[in-house]
């Protein structure tokens, strides 16, 4: 067996072990430092396909990727952490075990999903689409379980990591318009939770996403008209006092 | 093509001038100049389809076919009148502190970026930029949602962000399982992602592939739509923006998001031989519409229940386009314009009468026709033209959709009838006290612009009694598209 279908393999499963060490990680900065490993792993495998199939244009994303994630992201994010100074992350919402074994349940639902998909496939990286569904659906737990704010945002940014994978595994990568237009989006969209960041943390002393839940339709309306705040514009006089 | 490059450079130079203009007075005049030059590119777009018939231009990148061109220059009129509102409505939010200077900046140019991601979701062939298009509108509005920058609003903008994130990054999965299976037979490369390559082709798609890819883009774009149970996001952001933003967000963005999930599902019915997409659809559309009509009633802040009632009929139309078949579709297609033209029209009275009376919630609003009858009135006719009174154009596509529901799918008419009497029961009641009655209002020194509120409904009224022959056949063509 040659040698490159098993060296993509073997960077498909790293990076299964490290949807699932992100899964685990409760500080941040190493969440972090899991989130950059992954783009590593990503830059690398796409190249190695790139190398095998002679898909010039896959140098292109796995360059990308690396410019991307392997360095920006991670140094955009390590920068908010050390502004906004949050180190920890003590609580998620389900407890750690917990959360693996969900975890396992969904990498062996993803296996499933993909089996049809892959039987189709001719491509030499078939055989990874499964872990990059799993990938997907990791991060996507991850994101349900993470009460603070920096950690739903890597949990997001590694869902399309496990994204793109999918993409090199089924595809061999999509059109380069395309791939340039996701990465642009993906970075505007860091930059701006960037400054949304600051805010909250302005306006709630905290990035603790348990303040951010004030708005259902009965309870917010009920402390709006409590207080008499008006919504619609700050004119003086309270509406409560006319009636 | 001129006309096309024009409709998509405007908004975008749009931008770009007045992120540089920043807070001078006259920004707000070239916010509208912008919308305005924008809306007469597209009405030049629209002309030259009338003359001369639908056309894949510019390499193959840009489409516009009469699925499309409608929704053009929809899009661009309702951008035009809503920058028009928006101009007295944002200078008394910015006199009422509501609003930094500075964060008008922001808000003009996050306006124009919009409308350009807006126009470039529709216009493009690629499926694959459809996908860029739509996550970019989803990041700019972000921005419009917080701009008060008040607790709720961060909040709203937070659940906005993350849910349509999570939902477009589903999208996005099944578009590179789109693309996959196009792969097989166009070959790699950018053709395979072309809309109109795709549909060539899409008899011979491989059929699991597209299905489940489907239910991706469903589920992802349906976020978008708001199509429950995926639909948490949107009450939120549409109450805490400014209202400027609500309009655009319940008139244009649901619609294109919409536009997406039915140009997905034409190449997945050609695909499959079965009912697979029309049955989805018409499922989750069912669902929304009796959920969010039921959530009509409990609802005390304005712009909350009129987001509900998008919700409502964001659901009637994915069940129309699930229902399939001439007369549905054209409904649907019909349903999408009047019902983008009417709501815009009730987010500019709501937000008129918001200002006058200092408050978003209903049972504190009150009279306000004593006060300002074009603001109350507004808000009367609108209402009544949303909930499917004769005759507003509304009204002519639910009457078709209901009579085709009941020839074709007979179990869905009792949930249908249920669901609209229950959201009209819920917002009559809910808007005669606040239109009528003693007053709570009061005199505001800026003239509200009502000129926007009343060519809506005027035009939503003409689209009741007489649709023009181009765009009759425009929606006929469509629907025969759709299938």
């Amino acid at each position: 067996m040659p040698v490159a279908p098993q060296l993509i393999n073997l960077f498909a499963s790293v990076l299964l072990l490290l949807a699932f060490a992100m899964l685990s990680q409760r500080r941040v900065v190493s969440l972090i430092d899991l989130f950059a490993a992954q783009g590593l792993v990503l830059a690398l495998s796409t190249a190695t396909v790139a190398y095998t199939t002679q898909q010039p244009h896959l140098y292109q994303s796995a360059a990308l990727t690396l410019a991307l994630k392997v360095f920006l992201l991670p140094w955009i994010l390590y920068r908010l952490v050390r502004k906004l100074d949050v180190r920890w992350e003590f609580e998620g919402l389900v407890n750690i075990p917990t959360t693996m074994l969900i975890g396992i349940v969904l990498v062996v639902f993803a296996f499933n999903l993909a089996l049809p998909i892959s039987e189709i496939a001719s491509t030499v990286t078939r055989s990874t689409l499964g872990i990059a569904i799993a990938c997907v659906m990791l991060s996507f737990l991850m994101m349900i379980v993470r009460r603070k704010a920096i950690p739903q945002v890597i949990g997001f940014l590694s869902m399309e990591n496990g994204l793109f994978f999918a993409a090199t595994s089924a595809t061999y990568g999509m059109p380069m318009v395309v791939e340039l237009g996701i990465a642009l989006d993906v970075l505007v969209g860091v930059l701006i939770l960037g400054v949304f960041f600051f805010q909250i943390r302005e306006q709630f002393d905290s990035l603790d996403l348990k303040h951010l839940e004030q708005l259902r339709d009965e309870r917010a309306a009920r402390a709006q008209s409590a207080t008499g705040r008006s919504a619609g514009s700050a004119q003086p006089a309270p509406p409560a006092e006319r009636r | 093509m001129i006309a096309i490059v024009a409709v998509l450079a405007l908004p975008l130079i749009g931008a770009a001038v007045l992120a540089f203009v920043g807070e001078r007075p006259y920004a707000s005049r070239i916010n509208v100049l912008a919308s305005l030059a924008t809306f007469v590119a597209a009405a030049a777009l629209t002309i030259d389809v009338i003359v001369n018939g639908p056309m894949v231009t510019l390499g193959r990148q840009f489409l516009v076919d009469p699925f499309n061109v409608f929704l053009v220059a929809l899009t661009a009129f309702v951008a035009f009148t809503t920058s028009v509102f928006s101009r007295p409505y944002m200078r008394v939010e910015a006199e009422h502190g509501r609003l930094t200077v500075g964060r008008l900046r922001l808000y003009h140019s996050m306006y124009q970026l919009f409308t350009f991601t807006m126009l470039l979701a529709l216009l493009t062939n690629n499926v694959g930029v459809l996908w860029v298009a739509m996550e970019g509108a989803t990041l700019t509005t972000v921005l419009l949602v917080s701009l008060y920058r008040t607790p709720a609003s961060l909040e709203a903008a937070w659940k906005y962000f993350i849910l349509c994130g999570v939902g477009i990054a589903q999208a996005l999965f099944g578009t590179i399982l789109l693309y996959f299976a196009a792969g097989k037979l166009l070959g790699a490369g950018g053709n395979a992602l072309l809309w109109t390559e795709l549909n060539a082709v899409r008899a011979d798609l491989e059929p699991t592939v597209l299905a489940i890819a489907f239910v991706f883009l469903l589920v992802g774009y349906g976020t978008k739509v708001g199509l429950v149970p995926v639909h948490n996001w949107l009450p939120d952001a549409h109450a805490e923006g400014p209202t400027p933003v609500s309009a655009v967000l319940s008139g244009l963005l649901l619609n294109v998001a919409l536009y997406a999930v039915v140009r997905c599902k034409v190449l997945v019915d050609g695909a499959l031989p079965g009912a697979f997409a029309k049955n989805l659809m018409m499922g989750f559309g069912l669902v929304s519409v009796v959920v969010a009509a039921f959530l009509l009633l409990r609802q005390r802040d304005i712009k909350r229940l009129f987001a509900y009632s998008s919700i409502e009929h964001m659901g009637i139309i994915t069940f129309a386009f699930g229902l399939g078949g001439p007369v549905a579709n054209f409904a649907g297609l019909l349903h999408m314009t009047v019902h983008s033209l009417t709501k815009s029209a009730i987010f500019f009275a709501a937000g008129h009468a918001a200002q006058k009376t200092g408050t978003q919630i209903m049972q504190d609003i009150r009279g306000l026709v004593t006060i300002s009858p074009v603001v109350g009135w507004g808000l009367a006719l609108g209402a009544l033209a949303i909930l499917g009174m004769p005759p507003f154009g509304v009204f002519a596509s639910e009457f078709l959709i209901l009579t085709t529901a009941m020839r074709e799918q007979p179990w869905a008419t009792p949930f249908l009838l249920v669901a609209l009497g229950v959201a009209f029961a819920a917002i009559f009641s809910k808007v005669q006290p606040m239109v009528f009655g003693e007053t709570t209002a009061t005199r505001l020194p800026v003239r509200p612009a009502m000129l926007p509120v009343f060519a809506h409904l005027a035009l939503v009224l003409m689209l009741g009694l007489w649709i023009p022959p181009f765009l009759a056949d425009w929606y006929r063509s469509a629907a025969r598209l759709i299938g």
